[in-house]
């Protein structure tokens, strides 16, 4: 085991300020369990789990609830005991309505539930074992995508993992949840590292830390010491995006993801430190992941600070818990960068909520946009070396065929642009303007060629 | 489902959430202060020889400013627009474009100019981000077309004093007067042109004495072209808030020399040496507004290409159209009509520059890895086919 400098970087980004300060020393406090909690079946990236419950059953902590539905999809399980009041479309973080398992919740019987799954030797049991299990538990990236973990831990056939990347850059400003995590349960990052370099047939791991968290860097230091194997922790320099999945190999490993082909294609494989500590506690405790620490904070709240909380957890009991917002004029479910602005709080966490950004009122400014002075920053700034300026004029002019010719779909949309624009313009709004109208017009073609 | 909390009165917006904490106005801010030292030191230096002449470049420079100031205000009233004024670009063009007029240039033409500058060259086209043509070279330019004879006179002040001290022969001595006397008389770059044509270039400008007037200032020329060494400190400060990039400054300055050494012509026995042609280089760096264009005019956002390929090779058009307008055309300077014409290729630059996205160029070698594979199987299935057969 070896501590180093990354050797590469990724051409663009942006420094933004990080205000990691608010909440990076506070440790990980349990939210008292709230009385009703609003469970999605879409709490990952692809087809939401099929809800396997109804209203007025008894459900008892870490049973399953929703079933996945598809190749990529994730199972979905009861965070707490209790019963189920109803199942109703509620809107998720995005804003997209998905089916919501409503569970009132029996505090009792939650502390007395036992693991969903029996406790597995990770070292003894056969990889296919542990593989299953990570699908049983439900286990999706918990940096914010929310790909399915099981489906990563599955290279197809022909491919092999090389690099199994542990992803602890959290380089989004506010957010300290990932190192509260590698801070406080170093040992378990480590073991669910352990775990899937066994089921990826023994690749070289990275853990992969922005230098801005030294106490993170210094308990990952401590409990990966003795590891066997090619393993690195890498220091990474604070640059946003650098947890962007192709980013982070480009700057670990030095090599490319080639545009729509997927990591593994240059023998890579990223998983978020959170989901690798909730690998260890699938496979070691036999928990399906009903829980996630949490970063609440910003100036719009009374008491910043990072909680574990059971996925379903309403916005509303995270701020109460927070001591309550303050003068607050915007949620941002997420970190300020690529978060959703959310109009209330009556939206529930999922597996993938990094954080819960309130912002005073004194923090959201307004502005008008202006036209494009061709100033370059926002070109000099993409990490995915587009036009983002060439692309906004477009789109302005709605000349949409033009922005797919200047590769708009290949944005990720993590607002580089839009932070570094002087004119104020909202150019990664305009890019997903153009991507969703591409889209569409795809899926119409598509839909007239098969009616065909 | 009720909507918990006060959502009435949260703000709704796409991410990001953050912003950098810079505006079109603080750029245009960073470009006037880096403009003024050249241009105060210029007032300076005509003050110097002559008090009068030196009121009358401030009262150029304060027109210049006004007549922008009032001409953006008047468009945009007429096009039923917001007003602009906020965002000072108007007073960079005005401040731009007093900086490369003759010190004693009639005020009206100064008002002129600039309204051209401003409701022609930019609001016409819609306004700042929208013109083609950077606004205070296009000023200038209409100004040297229509009113060629008094942008081309010049008031003298001490410069060709220091040169005659030199004795550098007969062409100094033609050209000099007593110094602190202003009339008009030529400026360094015209007496260049007049001592190439004549054979004497290597005599003038071998003399490093002249160069060292040419970059502190003592020299006559335009308001703001006057001081190379403040041009150089706002060039430095532009550079260091990252307002621009060294690649426009670096690739026009550096493209006018390198034709300068390699064309001045071998007469009179005095420019054979490497010396000489370094000198000739110098001299054309830093006589005339080669340094103002390049810092200020040439790197003007709107007009100039996004990428630092295409900035340098935008910067590279520049210097090579300036240097063949001093060298073989009608005019003795070439900048602010080199910007202009490198600014219509801008758009084309900016295409042929485009970056290639990331992991573009990786899918491109995969698909093509595949396609050979594809091929070579269909190579080789035939002849399984035939063995078969």
């Amino acid at each position: 085991m070896k501590t180093a400098k990354a050797r590469y970087r990724f051409d663009g980004g942006v420094h933004p300020q990080y205000h990691k300060d608010l909440t990076e020393d506070c440790p990980v406090r349990d939210i008292p369990l709230p009385a009703l909690l609003a469970v999605s079946m879409s709490q990952h990236l692809g087809a939401p789990a099929k809800c396997v419950v109804k209203p007025g059953d008894r459900v008892e902590r870490g049973r399953l609830i929703g079933e996945k539905a598809g190749f990529i999809s994730a199972n979905v399980h009861a965070p707490a005991s209790g019963t189920v009041k109803a199942v109703e479309k509620r809107p998720g973080p995005a804003g997209a309505l998905a089916d919501a398992v409503i569970i009132e919740t029996d505090a009792e019987a939650t502390a007395k539930a036992g693991p969903a799954f029996p406790p597995l030797d990770w070292a003894k049991a056969p990889r296919e074992e542990l593989l299953a299990r990570v699908e049983a538990a439900g286990i999706c990236g918990m940096g914010g995508a929310g790909f399915p973990t099981a489906v990563k831990l599955a290279p197809p056939p022909g491919k092999r993992c090389e690099y199994l990347i542990l992803n602890g850059a959290e380089c989004e400003p506010y957010l300290t949840a990932d190192s509260r995590v590698m801070t406080e349960n170093a040992d378990r990052v480590r073991r669910g590292a352990e775990i899937m370099r066994r089921i990826l047939g023994g690749p070289a791991v990275r853990v992969a830390v922005e230098e801005n968290k030294p106490g993170a860097i210094a308990a990952l230091e401590k409990a990966f010491a003795g590891i066997d194997g090619d393993v690195e922790i890498t220091i990474l320099p604070c640059l946003y995006p650098q947890g962007s999945e192709k980013h982070q190999i480009r700057a670990v490993t030095g090599r490319i993801v080639p545009e729509g082909a997927l990591p593994i294609e240059t023998g890579c494989v990223v998983e978020n430190v959170g989901t690798s500590a909730a690998v260890a506690d699938a496979v070691e405790r036999g928990e399906a992941l009903v829980s996630r620490v949490t970063t609440v904070t910003g100036d719009g709240i009374a008491n910043p600070c990072n909680v574990r909380a059971p996925c379903g957890t309403p916005y509303s009991a995270l701020a109460e818990f927070a001591g309550g917002a303050k003068d607050v004029a915007k949620v941002v479910s997420g970190g300020p960068m690529m978060g959703f602005n959310v109009p209330d709080l009556g939206i529930a966490t999922t597996k993938t909520t990094s954080g819960l950004l309130f912002l005073a009122r004194k923090s959201v400014f307004a502005y008008t946009s202006q036209p494009c002075i061709g100033c370059g920053r926002c070109v000099r700034a993409c990490p995915m070396g587009l036009s983002p300026s060439e692309i906004s004029r477009s789109v302005e002019a709605d000349d949409i065929a033009a922005a797919e010719a200047l590769w708009v779909m290949d944005c990720i949309e993590c607002g580089c642009c839009s932070f570094s624009c002087p004119a104020a313009r909202d150019i990664t709004q305009f890019c997903r303007r153009a991507k969703n109208s591409i889209r569409a017009a795809r899926a119409a073609a598509a839909a007239k060629a098969k009616a065909k | 489902m009720k909507p918990q909390g006060p959502s009435e009165t949260y703000v709704l917006s796409s991410s990001p959430h953050a912003r950098a904490d810079s505006s079109v106005r603080d750029i245009m801010l960073d470009v006037i202060v880096a403009a003024v030292p050249a241009v105060a030191c210029g007032i300076a230096f005509i003050w110097r020889a002559d008090p009068a002449a030196g009121l009358h470049s401030l009262l150029v420079v304060a027109t210049c400013v006004l007549a922008c100031a009032a001409a953006e205000s008047l468009c945009r009233l007429a096009m039923r627009r917001e007003q602009t004024l906020g965002d000072l670009s108007c007073v960079v063009t005005g401040l731009l474009l007093a900086a490369t007029l003759p010190p004693g240039l009639p005020l009206w033409m100064c008002a002129a100019g600039s309204v051209f500058a401003i409701a022609v060259a930019k609001q016409a086209f819609g306004g700042l981000g929208y013109n083609p043509f950077n606004p205070a070279a296009a000023g200038r330019a209409f100004m040297l077309v229509s009113f060629t004879g008094a942008m081309t006179t010049w008031s003298r002040s001490g410069w060709i004093a220091s040169v005659a001290h030199g004795g550098a022969g007969n062409l100094a001595a033609g050209l000099a007067a007593e110094p602190g006397v202003l009339e008009t008389c030529a400026t360094p770059l015209a007496a260049m042109r007049a001592a190439l044509h004549s054979g004497e270039a290597g005599a003038l400008v071998c003399d490093w004495r002249f160069l060292g007037d040419l970059f502190a200032g003592d020299i006559n020329g335009s308001i703001g072209e006057i001081s190379t060494l403040a041009l150089l400190l706002g060039g430095a400060y532009l550079l260091w808030r990252r307002v621009i990039t060294w690649h426009v400054p670096a690739a026009f300055l550096g493209t006018m020399a390198a034709i300068a050494f390699a064309a001045l012509p071998c007469s009179g026995g005095l420019c054979e040496t490497a010396g000489a042609r370094a000198a000739f280089a110098a001299a054309h760096v830093l006589a005339g507004g080669a340094v103002i264009a390049a810092f200020f005019m040439a790197t003007d956002m709107v007009t100039g290409p996004v990428t630092a390929k295409g900035k340098l090779v935008f910067g590279c058009g520049c210097g090579a159209v300036t240097m063949a307008i001093r060298l073989w055309g009608a005019y003795p300077e070439g900048a602010s009509f080199a910007i202009l014409v490198m600014n219509a290729f801008a758009p084309l630059i900016d295409r042929f520059t485009r970056p290639v996205p990331f992991g573009r160029r990786e899918a491109l070698r995969a698909a093509k890895r595949r396609a050979a594979e594809e091929k070579r199987k269909a190579k080789s299935a035939p002849a399984d086919a035939k063995g078969a057969v």
